[in-house]
């Protein structure tokens, strides 16, 4: 198996390369991204460009790949203008796809990993939302629009390319040691944020899910799109109180404009997409992945508590510390002859 | 109600509920304001929970049993277990119907009871909390089919809607149409039965005497009335404690379809069908109830 894998300087990237590497039926690995990657990886081939797109066929016809998987999609609009996010999501996406259909390619799997943000978050939806429920309302905001095109893009590849099996794995927020999301940025407040009056539903995934779901969907051959959340639902209130938190309540009239001075003082960032989240919840029928032998390692409210046993110990020990990408030194390790190879 | 009430439990094990128990429970619990708070935030899957629930069983107990003096007939064809889509006539602005047969339920069979209700309710600021958590959930087919099918719950659903509530008092009891029958589909998707229920005492609870479709357009609402009820405890309460109307349910043996269950779509007509069928009836055991009543408030 030789998998391309996108957005290797992001989170997630990083974390499914360090996964892929590790298996012996995995044959290469070989990232792409403008930013270097965020942990230190063994075997990981990392080629910097400066526009990722140009490169992609070179890069696809020069590896023979058989394997594509995107993770880079960006879900969280606090970190990205929303005109980057077009351009990372949409054509992104569709330069890579247009890469892995090259004639006779040798592309026969592409795995993205997109967000359940495409079903939206309204008062009239549905307490679960399958694979196939259709959102109830359009999408208000640039990251929903942008990843319901990306998923547009994928449809029509899927139906074009019948050859190639496309899989599609939609993550509920992610919660975990390591990964920083606007649910663990307001979950580190020392008073989270609420929406008075309001108690919602939500789901979380714990990272470590989501790069073993990646694997699953790299190793195991699945096709079609999949929610990938940690089964069960909590409360918004249930999740503070896990973590130890009051809550602050948000007026439930121009709540957007109350979330506004937060943002300007740095305290958090709360986009829109989010603030629905507070008020009216979301959850996904869990139920199509497990059936392709995919099993949890943690449920919503597991999830949860792993992210309050992570944060005390954070507390007294402090953040981890980051990793900082070395060309040279990379270089040094993997080729040159001075470093005893230990399986050569 | 039986001469010897059982009595008030909570509702608590739910063995088919396929989701794991509440997950903070080794959690030790703070001081006694803290629990209350830990037991409001601790739902099951649906944003319901049962220690709400109980507590609005204890408040309502004494308005249900000395109040409304709700007595039930053929309380049997209600099943033990399984799925089952309980299916009744609605009435009064603000119903009395619906808590009173998830209390009866819930009291006497000691099953939970999910009543499906008008999305907006999810729309409004701590209403909207306390119905999700004493068991209301919005009337949206996948929510009714996961909790039938899925789950295997009773689920309360009242196929009028607001046309039924909105009603003014001179129309009371006449039954309006029964939706687009999807109810019906539902249950025949989720293979369980449909027990009828007719209602006698919702109407004269919160009669309607007039309404504004300007303020009800105006304020984005099904209809905006003015009640009886008003005339005797106020503008606001008035909208808030039901007229001791004498409530009387009778519950219908179950239906059952002979169609195969988990099919995408079925036959219209027969869903129409149907769902005429299960109006009409409940319609003339309404009106059989009515001819048997004697006095609106003694019953």
């Amino acid at each position: 198996m030789r998998v391309l894998v996108t957005g290797l300087g992001t989170f997630w990237g990083s974390r499914i390369a360090q996964r892929l590497e590790q298996r012996p039926d995995v044959e290469l690995v070989v990232g792409v991204d403008t930013r270097e990657p965020r942990l230190p990886l063994t075997r990981t081939e990392f080629v910097k460009a400066d526009a990722s797109y140009g490169i992609l066929r070179r890069m696809v016809r020069a590896t023979q790949v058989d394997t594509v998987l995107h993770t880079h999609l960006e879900v969280d609009s606090t970190t990205v203008a929303a005109r980057r996010l077009h351009d990372v999501n949409v054509i992104g996406t569709m330069n890579l796809l247009a890469a892995a259909a090259g004639d006779g390619g040798s592309v026969r799997s592409v795995v993205l990993k997109t967000s359940t943000l495409v079903y939206g978050s309204n008062f009239d939806d549905p307490y679960f939302f399958r694979e196939t429920t259709r959102r109830t309302r359009p999408p208000t905001t640039a990251v929903e629009r942008s990843l319901l095109e990306v998923d547009a893009l994928v449809a029509d590849f899927a139906e074009d390319h019948p050859e190639i099996s496309v899989t599609s794995l939609r993550f509920a927020n992610v919660l975990g040691d390591d990964v920083t999301t606007v649910f663990s940025r307001m979950l580190r407040l020392p008073a989270v944020p609420e929406v008075f009056g309001f108690d919602p539903r939500l789901q979380f995934v714990h990272e470590d899910d989501v790069t073993r779901a990646l694997e699953h969907a790299v190793v195991a051959g699945t096709t079609g799109t999949f929610n990938v959340a940690g089964p069960g639902t909590i409360t918004w209130g249930e999740a503070c109180r896990l973590v130890d938190r009051r809550r602050l309540a948000m007026p439930p009239l121009l709540t957007g404009s109350a979330a506004t001075p937060m943002r300007l003082l740095r305290i958090v960032d709360i986009p829109p997409e989010v603030l629905r989240l507070l008020r009216y919840g979301r959850a996904v029928d869990t139920e199509a992945f497990v059936a392709t032998g995919f099993a949890y390692g943690f449920t919503t409210p597991e999830t949860v508590e792993a992210f309050a046993r992570a944060r005390r110990l954070e507390r007294v020990v402090g953040p981890p510390p980051a990793y900082e990408y070395e060309r040279e030194v990379e270089h040094f390790f993997r080729n040159s002859r001075a470093v005893v190879q230990p399986d050569a | 109600m039986p001469a010897s009430d059982p009595p008030l439990r909570l509702v608590d094990s739910e063995p088919d509920d396929p989701e794991p128990p509440d997950p903070g429970a080794e959690v030790a619990p703070g001081d006694d304001d803290d629990l209350l708070l830990d037991d409001f935030l601790r739902v099951d899957p649906w944003g319901r929970s049962e220690r709400v629930r109980a507590l609005a069983r204890a408040l309502y107990d004494p308005v249900y049993r000395y109040w409304l003096r709700a007595e039930w007939e053929g309380l049997e064809h209600v099943p033990l277990d399984g799925g089952a889509l309980l299916v009744g006539n609605h009435g009064g602005a603000i119903p009395s119907d619906a808590p009173v047969v998830m209390h009866g339920i819930e009291t006497e069979l000691l099953r939970p009871v999910y009543g499906l209700a008008e999305n907006l309710f999810r729309a409004l600021p701590v209403i909207g909390t306390f119905w999700s958590r004493a068991g209301g959930v919005a009337a949206h087919p996948d929510n009714a089919y996961r909790l039938l099918h899925d789950d295997q719950q009773l689920v309360l659903v009242f196929p009028e809607g607001t046309k039924a509530t909105g009603k003014l008092a001179r129309d009371r009891y006449q039954l309006r149409r029964f939706g687009r029958g999807g109810f019906v589909e539902i249950a025949m998707r989720a293979g369980v039965p449909i027990v009828p229920l007719a209602i006698v005492g919702n109407e004269e609870a919160m009669p309607i005497v007039w309404k504004s479709a300007r303020l009800a357009k105006l304020l984005h609402i099904p209809y905006f009335p003015v009640t009886a009820n008003q005339f005797v405890y106020g503008p606001v309460l008035g909208y808030v404690v039901p007229l001791p109307a004498k409530f009387r349910i009778r519950v219908l043996p179950p239906i059952t379809f002979a169609v195969e269950p988990g099919l995408p779509r079925y036959n219209r007509g027969v869903v129409m069908e149907e769902a005429e069928r299960i109006r009409a009836l409940i319609q003339s055991e309404v009106d059989d109830l009515l001819r048997t009543r004697r006095s609106v408030w003694r019953g």
